[in-house]
């Protein structure tokens, strides 16, 4: 298969960057998309030139390092996938593929379609977790019983990747879908109670210290995440929120 | 050279509970002065960092991915082990420790696995405690599996992303210690040397891999949680960026590396498409509960599915091999993973293959779903449920079961797992070598740790499924925050280790050093095409079924592969600034001297145990013959003048004084 590939280069995060173009061939059908860039950047590198930067590192679609936006879409066509798990099948033959990196203020370019996202890493540090240190003498697992429904949207919202292609993907470039995911995972268990008040305002704090913008509920972000993290979760957190707030 | 693994007296039952009562404290004003670098931030990184900074030491976290939580723990699908016994099903802390040593094929050290058997309960309470959403019955409870080669339910799961929610707990723990500035956190760092100062490791020099700047950080004792070198094979189920990079400047340094040819061969991934693969993917072993394995009994069968003659459903139950059934009838599909990899390995070899490629089996669940369908129907008193009918809710608990494994299954090979056989084969996985460490999870340089996959670990030559996400947690939570106190114990009035010493201008300088070399070489090769090449001399002759001969050509073409890497490879831009190619080409540097010490090893045991299987050494029926008498020994292995190829072998000897070694059966 043939394509033209349009990708955004920028070779530092206080430099202009630009699309520039690279017709690509011999891509066979059963490549990964990042497949396909590493053949790129084998090409690019025998040419004497610069290969292209991104980020990437499971390519099983668990670790959230890749991102790329795709002809206009977080992780490119398809649903419930990330950019690793995209095949060039997916593509018709001489496409053009327009790709960018993610684009939000707190998600600065550091090269080419590598950004930072160490915003999420604070907004966890300011309350994602459960303030328990590690013991030898805590209760027996079973000594809590949490009911199977319960167990699973837990799950559910912990699933999670922490990509950031709801960012990305939001008009607002919001991060709610992100925090609203761990707030929720800790609401729905006995164990997360505790402390819940706490938690979702220092995580909704710090996630508007770092620039994020609001959420005008369009559902873009349910569909965009790979994770498949719902967006009632914004609605819960948002209950959390308010019952916090009111003490 | 004699090493000592500081095993404490007594009886098995009691080592751990007797060390932990008399191993030096440090008191907690102490702490604060005691500095500790942690390396990787996976299941074994996360939790010893997090562990350590609740005691009250300083600690240095360091990762290369863009966030701790990348760590590649995250990918781990099936489970962990813990001898609860909430099954009622006969488990118990011996049989937990008793399955480990004999899975392992004897070749791991009692006491430690004993104590990995001992807190492995404490290691679901705590996740539980974090949070960590695990799968639960109707009653509330914790839900079990089973998993390869044991006969007990003791797996704890959060469905097939068990690894990401342990990580992510652990992650949790490490990111409250780093909000209450107990852990400072360094993303897209690579620690490129261990400096050593008066023989202890006092620190090391780590790579901001976005500005090229060489970084000295020095500390009391550093700890090495960086993971296992399945990388060496260029295709792997591990992450592009896993390396052994920080082991193997360990290993430079004095540290022994031990038993590195004891790779495990994964039975279940993704079956190879073509020559642009980066990596391969893993089909999780839980999938081996309800999948049955077979190949085409007749050669003719298998050559007219590769040729797209024939479709695999359309083939009689007659003219199927269930191979592991008819060789294994005792655990049947559910064999260990290296008995089950090597089986596939043979069926293919002699042309039952299937795929194009010819190197696939298929794991097939049709029978589970005709079976959960009939009892669906019996459960709804559907007693005159149609075919399809019993299909459909047949499918529907199987994909309760597997679904998000099942759906990865499509996306990568457009083929749906519900209506044709998945196919599978082996791949490589886990490495069970890696730094030799003593009980206290040191190593042979006083100061250096190793925890999780980065250790040889208590996995012998083949580790069993749900193991590692146990042993990486419980070196982290449970066993460090002990065993380190006899080593800083010491260092209570040491003060802070200032890195302006020689010696880290040394380290430092030849980190530096390296780097030019690479940049220097003006050749026209790109990093990836020389670890390519690698990772094939490694899969044909140090993979799956390994011989003298074809081990001495190994050694002989990575040696050559090695000097044309240093003159041919092309690596642009510069050292300053963000450079992935040239840290990329560090990593498959070291991989190159990695690769032929493997091979060594490989060649040094005259014996098949576990994953390493010598052809030489089979039964008439292709089973594995270990040599007890002469092998039942940890290798180590010492660098010599820099060369793999110089590297001398030392032994610990096993003593099984719990365990009767027999010959492994799972017929």
């Amino acid at each position: 298969m043939n394509f033209i590939l349009k990708i955004w280069r920028q070779s530092g995060p206080s430099e202009a960057g630009q699309m520039v173009t690279y017709p690509v061939s011999h891509v066979s059908q059963d490549m990964s998309f990042l497949e396909m860039i590493d053949e790129l950047n084998i090409d690019l590198i025998q040419k004497g030139e610069e290969p292209v930067v991104f980020d990437h590192d499971c390519r099983e679609g668990i670790c959230g390092m890749c991102s790329l936006f795709i002809n206009g879409e977080a992780h490119g066509p398809g649903r419930a996938v990330t950019t690793c798990q995209l095949h060039m099948r997916e593509f018709k033959e001489g496409d053009v593929i327009t790709i960018e990196p993610w684009r939000a203020e707190a998600f600065p370019v550091i090269k080419d379609l590598m950004v930072d996202r160490t915003a999420f890493d604070r907004i966890i540090q300011a309350g994602g977790y459960v303030s328990v240190n590690t013991s030898g003498n805590i209760p027996d697992a079973n000594a809590l019983l949490v009911p199977k429904v319960d167990a699973d949207a837990a799950f559910d919202a912990a699933s999670c990747i922490g990509c950031g292609a709801c960012v990305a993907t939001c008009k607002n470039a919001s991060a709610m879908l992100f925090v609203s995911a761990k707030v929720s995972q800790f609401a729905l268990l006995p164990q997360g109670r505790v402390e819940a008040a706490e938690r979702v305002q220092n995580m909704v704090r710090q996630m508007d210290l770092e620039g994020f913008g609001s959420c005008t509920n369009t559902g873009a972000c349910e569909v965009e995440c790979p994770a498949g993290i719902s967006i009632e979760n914004i609605a819960r957190m948002n209950r959390e929120f308010l019952k916090a707030s009111l003490g | 050279m004699k090493v000592d693994a500081r095993i404490p007296q007594g009886p098995i039952a009691d080592k751990w509970t007797e060390y932990k009562g008399h191993v030096p404290l440090v008191s907690p004003a102490n702490k604060r002065r005691i500095d500790i670098i942690v390396v990787g931030t996976g299941l074994a990184g996360s939790s010893a960092a997090a562990s350590l900074a609740e005691l009250g030491y300083n600690v240095k976290a360091f990762c290369f991915q863009d966030s701790p939580r990348r760590a590649h723990s995250i990918a781990a699908q099936g489970g962990i082990n813990a001898a609860k016994n909430y099954q009622n099903d006969g488990d118990s802390t011996f049989r937990l420790f008793y399955d480990t040593v004999k899975g392992g094929d004897y070749r791991s050290r009692e006491a430690n696995v004993h104590r990995l058997a001992e807190v492995s309960a404490s290691i679901i309470d705590q996740c539980v405690a974090q949070g960590v959403p695990f799968a639960r019955d109707y009653g509330g409870q914790l839900d079990n599996r089973s998993f390869g080669g044991v006969q007990v339910s003791r797996t704890f799961y959060a469905k097939g992303q068990t690894g990401q929610q342990l990580l992510l707990g652990a992650y949790s723990a490490l990111s409250r210690q780093i909000a209450k500035g107990r852990v400072k956190m360094y993303n897209r760092h690579e620690m490129v040397d261990v400096v050593m100062v008066d023989g202890k490791a006092r620190g090391i020099i780590a790579k901001d891999l976005l500005t090229g700047q060489m970084e000295r950080h020095g500390a009391h004792a550093v700890l090495l949680c960086t993971g296992g070198y399945g990388n060496v094979f260029y295709l792997s189920t591990n992450a592009m960026g896993s390396n052994v990079t920080a082991a193997w400047k360990a290993h430079k340094k004095g540290a022994f590396m031990a038993n590195p040819c004891f790779t495990q061969i994964h039975p279940t991934c993704i079956p190879l498409s073509g020559d642009h693969q980066s990596k391969l993917t893993l089909m999780s072993e839980s999938l081996r509960n309800d999948g049955r394995i077979w190949v085409p009994a007749r050669k003719e069968d298998a050559l007219a599915i590769r040729e797209g003659r024939l479709k695999p459903t359309d083939l009689p139950e007659e003219l199927r091999d269930y191979y592991l059934e008819r060789r294994y009838p005792a655990f049947g599909n559910l064999v260990p993973r290296d008995v089950a990899s090597r089986a596939a390995k043979e069926r293919c070899d002699e042309g039952h293959g299937v795929n194009a490629t010819g190197e696939a089996v298929y794991l097939d669940f049709a029978a589970a779903i005709e079976r959960y369908g009939k009892e669906q129907a019996t459960l709804k008193g559907l007693h005159h449920a149609t075919v399809e009918e019993i299909q459909t809710m047949g499918t529907a608990i199987v994909e309760s079961k597997y679904g998000n494994l099942f759906q990865m299954y499509e996306k990568i090979t457009a083929n749906n797992p519900y209506l044709t056989p998945m196919m599978i084969y082996p791949a490589v996985h886990y490495t069970m070598g890696g730094l030799w460490v003593d009980y206290n999870l040191m190593t042979t340089v006083p100061g250096l740790f190793a925890l999780g996959e980065a250790n040889f670990s208590d996995h012998g030559a083949n580790r069993l499924g749900a193991s590692a996400l146990m042993q990486g947690l419980a070196d982290g939570y449970f066993v460090i925050p002990y065993t380190i106190g006899e080593f800083l114990a010491d260092d209570i009035r040491t003060g802070s280790i200032s890195t302006d010493s020689p010696e880290f201008t040394a380290a430092e300088k030849s980190a530096t050093d390296r780097q030019s070399a690479l940049l220097n070489a003006k050749g026209a090769t790109p990093v990836d095409v020389f670890h390519r090449r690698l990772g094939k001399i490694m899969w044909d002759k140090c993979g799956m079924a390994r011989n003298a001969q074809g081990l001495q050509e190994a050694i002989a073409e990575i040696r050559k592969l090695r000097e044309e890497f240093y003159q041919e490879v092309r690596i642009p831009g510069k050292a300053e600034g963000l450079n992935v190619e040239l840290d990329k080409a560090g990593r498959v540097a070291d991989f190159l001297e990695l690769g032929e010490l493997m091979c060594l090893d490989a060649l040094a045991r005259e014996e098949s145990c576990g994953g390493h299987f010598r052809e030489e050494h089979q039964s008439p029926e292709g089973e594995a013959l270990r040599d007890d008498a002469r092998f039942a020994h940890v290798a180590l292995w010492e660098q010599v003048q820099g060369d793999p190829g110089q590297s001398i072998r030392h032994v610990e000897e096993l003593v099984f004084e719990n365990v009767k070694l027999i010959t492994r059966s799972y017929k």
